[in-house]
């Protein structure tokens, strides 16, 4: 116990530089991504994880700290798209031209204003109403983004230039590096707006909202009117990420704002972990880089993905960063060495049933999909005849193997376990 | 114009009441448990896959029989495995569960039975026109499923009110700790229960799958209807889902054999629009083009002036 | 863990890939169409024709420019404009520069805009777009552009040649129109609206009906409406699981009539229908199946039967794809994008079913002969979904006839 008041102690006396260090850290850290990761298509995939990451911690600030389950999120990421593309249409034909720079500007109010009109009768209440609503209000605008083809362009959606604008320091978004710089500005800024969103009283009563409203109610304020604040903030961040979309790809269709849309923000929040800020943040990075690598190397990857999802939500309902967090007090007490030897114990036999596993599914797949005759494939580079007996028994030792591993080897990590998270015997003596 | 409002009627009737099985099922989940089950209607997919597979080996009525079964008791495993588990993490995290498993199952579906649509046809003896009323077949297979469906609405209805079983588990449902007390086995109750729902939604699958197409899609397409049905019914009330279930079937059916737009009531005002202007597709707007969003509506509209639903007495 | 040891895997696997696209020096075209999700079977499909046709029309035969072989790479797009863009990066990235897609008009619309767009601004390392699919008539009129070739005949010219046939069938008095409410919906029934009013201005059009697209559970209450209208011809755009839908319910209400449709085959579709849509479901279509055109053909067709048991040649198109490309190459003298479109502009090929094709210069649309075939089993040879049933040539109209002007003004590079 007195560790975590230790904790809170340092972090409330922190110094300049561990106040803002973490933020220096993710602006240095922004600007020279590029360097290591400067192919195209790296590039192209951190333009894609800056706009999730702000989706997907917008949405936090509904179902993480406001405790609003949302099944519609994609409406105002969607609908800030679309007035963006709309409003870099405007500037190709000079009719109200500003640097394509602030376009995400106008993408955020427009979320805002919807999130003010569908929070004014949506946040009356938590939990499955609320939840319903969203969904309904959800499947009614999707649609309608088909039926009312002017504003929505239909299923080819709508598209436009980013280039036309007024160039901003010389630089006319033509090639991707400059808009990944863009969207890593505008991610810095609204990262760090959520955080400081977050530390407000307004921040603080959406978590106390979440956890009891009753008790909200009793002591003054009104829940519904903190719902409806988060509500809109949350929009107004979507609709940015939106225009930022709209930015990167430079056409918005009606896939935007569907369930689908709305269905992916929630995994990668939930993935990520809702308990914490950096949460969505880390799921965002992960299921982009699933999506976009994973379906490189496999066509069964969505398969992958709800496994994943499914059991984060079983095992791990704090996500992947809830995974990490949980070995902070083993590390303050400096004892994360005591897991070292354990988890590669127990890890390399649960790998080798991951592989067992996979391999076994992936081989399935190839011989009921594969051609007549084509009986060879590669996993990781090994190739093998899916015709022959001996991949099945190399998968079953695998499976055996590993599964019977990893079951012998969980007592020794459990053990491992709550011997380093075993609270210090100097605290028994008081302060150390 | 009697044609069609006959066989609209007919329609509406038999779509309704196949939704109802798979909403009566949600319902009792809902009012047992509280979590709107978002897998549900893959289990309806399922029973349709599975029953494909037996029909082709057995036949059509083993099919029948069998597969709800089977839905079943993959139903109950999960409640009993999967749910119950997450049940600690809380309300949020069951329906996630819900809402991954559906994406999951989905996946596995495709995963097992591949991508394309599954040629599942009725059973011979039933595809005949029953009747032909000016000039239109109503096949004899519709008729079959409207008399399944208002056996299971029937069979259910006498379970509920009428049985030892229907007894424990309203009670289970209402106070579920004092029929604990009592010395009934309440986490059975509910397995049972949720694998009921689950064999209901099977057989649902089953009956529609010949009618409505084998496909991977097959649960995204009916899923959220289903959950209007339950919501504007009333949540846990099966009377309102039965209500429901009607309603949403005629609504549909006659929305898209009435043929209105919103132009023929600018016209009989005598309003004439632009037809360049950013509004031109809401001058031609017409009610079969908005049937499948009319649901959604009612849903919205429903829970923003009655969030009980028409019948329900509770909110979540 | 999980997720370190699959980014670890996955650069392995990538080094090795690079390695392997270095070690081989091939002409790549990059497929970009769904391989999973619900539209997944088109995809595979068309890539297991691609794979096929480049293998037998152009590897096996030598190569092209003295042997260089093709290659194809495929890339699933989920059939999302979004992940198109993103694989579009990714094959041009990885040195493609012939993008292959046909699934959906608006993944179609969406790659042409960037290619063209990418081409501007990246003059060293342009692409070219071979569409053999997608046929919203606006890719080759008012979104036309230099780099966008189609290989199929557009919505339009399918509809000038149904309407042809109908001309001549003076027993069908009412027509039904029925579509799918988006772009290639919306063009189809307004197409088939100026067709039939030029052509019969005789026919009542008793129903123009949209519904939405991939949301229709049972389409019962249409095929009531239709039944109720007394129309004696339908004509629809509709494909995938609408068509399906579409065409049972049409079979269960008893309606004996036409329907007239671009999509009503293959991938589950003719299986699932099966008996209940004989002689009454027609198909406008490229490529004839039956009676079979020539011994080229039957060859090719049994090969790829032989290879794909499962699967059939949907679209023959890509056949004409992939030569029509290697014949480019060939005339070009290199496979330099730019000078390759500009040999394809204008190209005159014969098929394989021995027929003329020719490439439009104007619009780069491919202008060949269409052919009305109905559903059947009677004299079919090569069915389709190896249900017996297939698709039976009934009317021709040469490629002459189904021409279209177009109002595709486009401005050509340097």
């Amino acid at each position: 116990m007195s560790d975590i008041a230790k904790v809170q102690n340092a972090v409330m006396s922190a110094s300049f530089l561990k106040r803002f260090g973490p933020w220096l850290l993710l602006a240095l850290g922004l600007i020279v991504l590029p360097f290591f990761f400067s192919s195209n298509i790296a590039v192209y995939t951190m333009n894609l994880m800056g706009i999730f990451i702000i989706f997907a911690l917008s949405y936090n600030m509904l179902l993480g700290q406001g405790g609003m389950l949302s099944f519609g999120h994609a409406v105002y990421f969607g609908l800030g798209g679309f007035m963006s593309v709309h409003f870099m249409n405007y500037i190709e034909a000079d009719i109200f031209v500003v640097p394509v720079v602030i376009v995400p500007i106008f993408g955020g109010l427009i979320g805002l204003l919807f999130a003010v009109i569908v929070g004014s009768f949506s946040t009356r209440r938590a939990g499955t109403v609320f939840a319903m609503i969203s969904l309904g209000i959800g499947e009614l605008i999707a649609s309608c983004s088909l039926i009312f083809v002017a504003f929505f362009g239909g299923e080819e959606g709508i598209s436009a230039d980013r280039t036309m604008g007024p160039e901003v320091m010389g630089v006319d978004f033509a090639q991707d590096i400059e808009v990944y710089y863009l969207i890593a500005v505008w991610a810095f800024i609204t990262i760090a707006l959520m955080y400081l969103f977050s530390r407000t009283p307004m921040g603080r009563m959406a978590n106390a909202v979440r956890d009891n409203d009753e008790r909200i109610e009793f002591i003054g304020y009104s829940q519904r009117k903190v719902r409806f604040i988060s509500f809109c903030a949350s929009g107004f961040f979507a609709g940015i990420a939106g225009g930022l979309f709209a930015i990167n790809f430079e056409i918005v269709t009606e896939e935007n704002l569907n369930a689908l849309t709305s269905g992916v923000v929630l995994l990668m929040a939930y993935i990520g972990g809702v308990g914490f800020f950096v949460g969505p943040i880390v799921g965002a990075v992960v299921f982009t880089l699933l999506q976009t690598l994973l379906s490189n190397y496999t066509e069964i990857w969505q398969l992958y993905v709800g496994v994943l999802f499914v059991s984060t939500v079983m095992y791990a309902p704090q996500g992947l960063t809830g995974l990490i967090a949980m070995h902070i007090p083993a590390f303050k007490m400096k004892r994360l060495r005591v897991l070292a030897v354990p988890y590669v114990r127990a890890g390399i036999p649960t790998l080798l049933l991951l592989a067992g596993i996979s391999g076994f599914l992936e081989t399935i797949h190839h011989v009921r999909s594969a051609a007549v005759g084509e009986t060879t494939m590669s996993l990781l580079g090994i190739e093998f005849d899916t015709h022959t007996i001996m991949p099945w028994i190399i998968i079953a030792v695998l499976v055996v193997v590993g599964g019977y591993l990893t079951k012998t080897q969980m007592p020794q990590l459990r053990e491992a376990w709550d011997e380093a998270n075993a609270p210090l015997k100097s605290d028994e003596g008081g302060a150390s | 114009m009697f044609e069609l409002i006959f066989f609209s009627l007919l329609n509406g009737i038999v779509t309704g009441l196949l939704l109802f099985m798979l909403a009566s099922g949600l319902t009792l989940i809902f009012s047992m448990m509280g979590v709107l089950n978002f897998a549900h209607a893959s289990f309806y997919m399922l029973g349709a896959y599975v029953a494909y597979t037996i029909s082709l080996y057995l036949g059509f009525w083993v099919g029948l029989i069998v597969a709800p079964l089977v839905v079943g008791v993959l139903g109950a495993v999960v409640e009993r495995y999967g749910l119950r588990h997450v049940h600690r993490w809380g309300h949020v995290a069951e329906l996630i569960f819900t809402f991954g498993l559906a994406f999951l199952i989905e996946e596995i579906v495709q995963f097992i039975w591949g991508k394309d649509t599954k040629a599942y046809h009725e059973p011979e003896i039933l595809q005949f026109p029953l009747f032909t009323f000016f000039g239109q077949n109503f096949p004899a297979y519709k008729a079959f499923m409207l008399l399944i469906s208002i056996g299971i609405f029937i069979a259910l209805l006498l379970v509920l009110t009428r049985s030892r079983i229907g007894l424990i588990i309203q009670a289970a449902i209402t106070r579920p700790n004092m029929t604990a007390m009592l010395g009934h086995n309440v986490p059975l109750v509910f397995m049972g229960v949720f694998g009921m729902g689950c064999a209901l939604a099977g057989l649902a699958g089953v009956i529609a799958g010949p009618a409505l197409g084998t496909f991977p899609g097959m649960a995204v397409v009916l899923g959220s209807i289903v959950f209007v049905i339950v919501v504007v019914g009333g949540l846990g009330s099966l009377g309102g889902a039965f209500i429901a279930s009607l309603l949403i079937g005629l609504l549909q059916t006659f929305a898209i054999a009435l043929d209105y737009s919103v132009s023929d009531i600018l016209v009989a005002f005598n309003i004439t629009t632009d037809a360049e202007s950013a509004f031109r597709d809401l001058w031609t707007l017409s009610l079969p083009q908005i049937a499948p969003i009319l649901p959604y509506l009612l849903l919205v509209l429903i829970l923003i002036f009655r969030p009980t639903g028409l019948f329900g007495k509770r909110e979540s | 863990m999980k997720i370190k040891s699959t980014i670890i895997a996955g650069a392995a696997l990538a080094t090795l890939s690079a390695f392997a696209a270095q070690a081989a020096d091939t002409i790549k075209i990059g497929f970009i169409d769904p391989l999973s999700g619900p539209f997944a079977a088109t995809g595979t499909n068309g890539l297991a024709q691609f794979r096929y046709a480049v293998d037998e029309l152009v590897n096996k035969k030598g190569g092209v420019l003295g042997g260089t072989e093709f290659e194809i790479v495929a890339y699933d797009n989920k059939i999302s404009p979004k992940e198109s863009l993103i694989q579009l990066k990714r094959a041009i990235g990885e040195g493609v520069r012939y993008i292959a897609q046909g699934n959906s008009s608006g993944v179609a619309n969406a790659l042409t805009d960037a290619i063209k767009k990418h081409n501007k601004r990246n003059p060293d390392n342009r692409v070219l777009f071979l569409n053999y699919s997608a046929v919203d008539p606006a890719l080759t009129n008012a979104k036309c552009n230099f780099w966008h070739f189609r290989f199929d005949a557009n919505a339009d010219i399918k509809m000038n040649a149904l309407t042809d046939v109908i001309k001549v069938k003076k027993d069908i008095k009412k027509i039904y129109l029925i579509g799918q409410d988006y772009s290639f919906g919306k063009s189809v029934a307004a197409a088939a609206v100026r067709f039939l009013k030029e052509k019969r201005p005789d026919v009542v059009i008793v129903g123009n009906e949209l519904h939405p697209i991939g949301k229709v559970k049972d389409f019962t209450p249409y095929a009531t409406k239709i039944r109720a209208s007394g129309a004696d011809a339908v004509i629809t755009g509709n494909w995938g699981a609408d068509m399906i839908g579409l065409g049972k319910a049409i079979g269960e209400t008893g309606l004996d009539v036409p329907i007239y449709t671009y999509y009503a085959a293959n991938d589950g579709i003719t299986k699932t229908i099966g008996a209940s849509g004989k002689n009454k479901i027609r198909l406008v279509h490229e490529g004839p199946l039956n009676p079979p055109s020539s011994a080229a053909y039957e060859a090719y067709h049994k090969g790829f039967k032989a290879k794909n048991p499962e699967k059939d040649i949907s679209q023959f198109r890509i056949a004409n794809t992939v030569q029509m490309l290697a014949a480019a190459i060939e005339k070009a003298g290199n496979a330099q994008p730019i000078n390759v479109a500009k040999a394809l502009e204008g190209m005159e090929f014969t098929s394989l079913h021995g027929e003329t094709l020719t490439m439009r210069a104007e619009d780069h649309q491919m202008i060949q002969p269409i052919h009305i075939s109905v559903h059947t089993d009677e004299g079919i040879t090569f069915d389709s979904d190896n249900s017996g049933y297939g698709l039976s040539t009934e009317t021709t109209v040469a490629a002459a006839d189904t021409a279209l002007p177009t109002t595709c003004k486009m401005k050509r590079p340097m």
